[in-house]
């Protein structure tokens, strides 16, 4: 049943598995489902596992569902209140059998027709769109066959619900706060013994008291700590400025996150040169080779930066825009070194648009594993940050 | 089975629940998978099972996850130390390891003599892992102590409710075996029916005044910790405490600690909006 529905969702990169369809199909066998607005809740409940992929299922939902003018128990219960003689004393038999015939899209030009002709707010009454009353539309009103205009309502219809897409903000692929960097950089660590002998060791301790015919003798060892380090390398040059909120909101994270032993962060212009800055501004600069010297190979590198310059400001010797001074070397050399120097190095890049095919892109993206600077990505680069060699 | 066979969770008297949640909850009971509840804070994750151990009648049995929780302590903890010290220091008796197996939280939903609703708050607070090393446990209802060479299995399985704050991304084998729910800020209306369960007998001015500053301050996109339901709800005490009642005027509110906790945010309020406001409309700052 529906199966055509599971490979909709699929489709719609929603991860459905076979597991929950199965639970979804148990459900519908246990009857659980009386209508469609409790299907799209269940369904959802039991497909979906992240808010984040709401916005996703409501799309997929509407596409198929959609398509199909949705089982309207709703008509015939409308048809017998609006025939109530009590509800409407005035009609004429003409009238009634008009509303009889009444469906969703009547329904829907008549709202839009009622949305027309009402110029102010209303509460209550049995007409117009407003709280309360019993008019087909608005919110909070009696009318079960209603139709919801904002607010919620007990008898929304499911279609409707996933068209207004309620969840569009929640999307992963697309937003970024502080706190989701924060979930994420979370994951980038490794557990190391280290610090001073505080926790008790039982198995030795066990081991020792029996050596020691009996008498107790306590064991300690190390508490796990977190051993990565951290090393956040950004371009604050020009091309970034419609990133800058972004970037400095993976930095404020990184730099909040107690969670490191060691997190250092420097700034370049474009792409880097013979020196890195620690601060935005770049008047402080280090020299890379001497960056290279003092941090050590397992620092977990990430660049930050679009990749886009003119080919020569990568690979030509003399290619900084901004001081044509003497360089010892290239951009591109000096991006290799770091490659060699650490052994994991991620590149990060806000940039999503046809940009991310310039041919400077694709060189450096060839050196170091390239993601999207959105959840996901920073997700899979923390993963990369921790894998294996 | 048929839906209306069993015993159904209803909602109860001191606990506002959407239609949605009630069946979530409904579903998860029949079909025997935890229910995974995730939402802002302050919008009853922790009090949905409360009220589900209320309405159905069964003991609750809380599980608070701390970062420090290891899953294993929900099973049992084998107190060595303790059986240390009476081997040496003589105390129980130490051949019968027994006395020093104590269920945990988890142990003890299964064995209780009734079924029970089992709250495991905050799972995301733990380790990465936490949620994956109780995958089993949660399927069969059942886990082997070696020590003792025993199973326990749950005499009867409990209703499982988890909640979860989202700080952690939570494994997909784990999410696969459950139901989820993520509860909505309420809107007002639903929101208007939550206060007046707490507060029956608040006056329809102060609520309406109270519930238009409210949502005016949930606005505001710019505060690092949005107020919520709990926050209204202390707010809403704190005035009818003081007797204040429907006083509330544009840009005075009174008691912004109570809805407003950080300090950043109180600063961010007072300085773009109420001094706004305060110029154009000539009032006097409330509280700086």
């Amino acid at each position: 049943m529906f199966t055509p529905f599971f490979y909709t969702l699929k489709d719609k990169k929603v991860p459905v598995s076979i597991n929950e369809w199965m639970i979804l199909m148990e459900a519908l066998d246990k009857r659980l489902i009386r209508n469609m607005s409790e299907f799209y809740y269940l369904a959802r409940a039991i497909l979906v596992k992240s808010e984040t992929h709401f916005d996703q299922y409501d799309i997929a939902f509407q596409e198929y569902f959609g398509g199909i003018a949705p089982p309207f128990e709703v008509t015939e219960e409308l048809v017998q209140w609006l025939t109530d003689p009590r509800n409407r004393p005035d009609l004429t038999p003409e009238e009634l059998a008009a509303i009889q015939k009444m469906d969703l899209e009547e329904l829907l030009r008549e709202f839009e027709k009622r949305l027309k002709e009402q110029k102010e707010r209303h509460d209550g009454g049995n007409y117009w769109i407003g709280t309360g009353g019993t008019s087909p539309f608005g919110h909070s009103g009696k009318n079960p066959q209603g139709m919801l205009v904002g607010g919620p309502g007990g008898m929304r219809s499911a279609v409707r619900i996933a068209e207004q897409r309620y969840f569009r903000n929640y999307r992963d692929d697309v937003t970024l706060d502080i706190r989701q960097i924060k979930v994420a950089l979370k994951q980038l660590r490794q557990l190391n013994r280290a610090g001073p002998e505080d926790e008790l060791d039982l198995d030795r301790t066990i081991d020792a008291t029996c050596k020691n015919a009996g008498e107790l003798e306590f064991k300690w060892k190390r508490p796990r700590k977190n051993s990565i380090k951290l090393l956040l390398i950004m371009d604050a040059g020009g091309s970034m400025e419609p990133y800058a909120d972004l970037c400095s909101q993976l930095f404020s994270a990184a730099n909040s996150l107690s969670h490191f032993r060691a997190f250092k962060y420097y700034y370049f212009h474009n792409c880097p040169y013979d020196v890195l800055y620690s601060d935005i501004q770049q008047r402080k600069g280090e020299p890379i080779e001497h960056l290279l010297k003092v941090l050590e190979p397992d620092y977990k590198v990430i660049f930050v930066g679009d990749a886009c310059m003119a080919y020569s400001e990568l690979m030509d010797r003399f290619g900084d825009l901004y001081f044509h001074g003497y360089q010892k070397h290239a951009g591109i050399d000096r991006l290799k070194q770091f490659k060699s120097h650490f052994s994991h190095v991620v590149w990060l890049n806000p940039e999503t648009s046809v940009l991310r095919s310039y041919p400077t892109v694709q060189i450096i993206a060839k050196l170091f594993p390239m993601y999207n600077l959105s959840l996901e990505g920073l997700n899979r680069a923390v993963k990369k940050l921790v894998s294996k060699l | 089975m048929k839906a209306d066979q069993f015993e159904k969770f209803k909602g109860s008297a001191d606990y506002v629940i959407s239609d949605a949640l009630k069946n979530a909850v409904n579903v998860s009971i029949v079909l025997k998978r935890p229910l995974l509840v995730r939402g802002e804070p302050g919008t009853g994750k922790t009090l949905l099972s409360h009220s589900i151990s209320v309405s159905l009648g069964k003991p609750l049995i809380r599980w608070h996850i701390k970062s420090t929780t290891k899953a294993a302590e929900g099973l049992y903890v084998y107190d060595t130390v303790q059986r240390l010290n009476d081997s040496r220091f003589g105390g129980k008796d130490v051949s019968n390891i027994k006395h020093y197996i104590k269920l945990g939280k988890l142990g003890q939903a299964f064995t209780a003599p009734e079924q029970v609703v089992l709250l495991i708050d905050e799972v995301d607070k733990a380790d990465l892992e936490f949620p994956n090393d109780l995958l089993n446990e949660l399927d069969e209802m059942s886990f082997y102590i070696p020590e003792t060479d025993e199973t326990i299995s749950a005499k009867h399985r409990p209703v499982v409710i988890i909640t979860s704050n989202n700080e952690k991304e939570l494994p997909d084998a784990f999410l696969r075996r459950c139901i989820f729910h993520y509860i909505e800020f309420p809107e007002p209306p639903l929101m208007e029916e939550i206060v007046k369960v707490h507060f029956p007998d608040i006056k329809s001015t102060l609520l309406k005044e109270a519930l238009e500053t409210f949502y005016t301050l949930r606005k505001i996109d710019d505060f690092r910790k949005k107020p919520s339901t709990s926050e209204l709800i202390d707010w809403i005490q704190a005035l009818m405490a003081s007797g204040l009642d429907g006083k509330i005027k544009d840009g005075e509110i009174p008691f912004l600690g109570t809805l407003i906790k950080k300090e950043n945010d109180i600063d961010f309020y007072v300085t773009h909006h109420v001094k706004k406001k305060a110029q154009t409309r000539g009032y006097n700052v409330y509280g700086n």
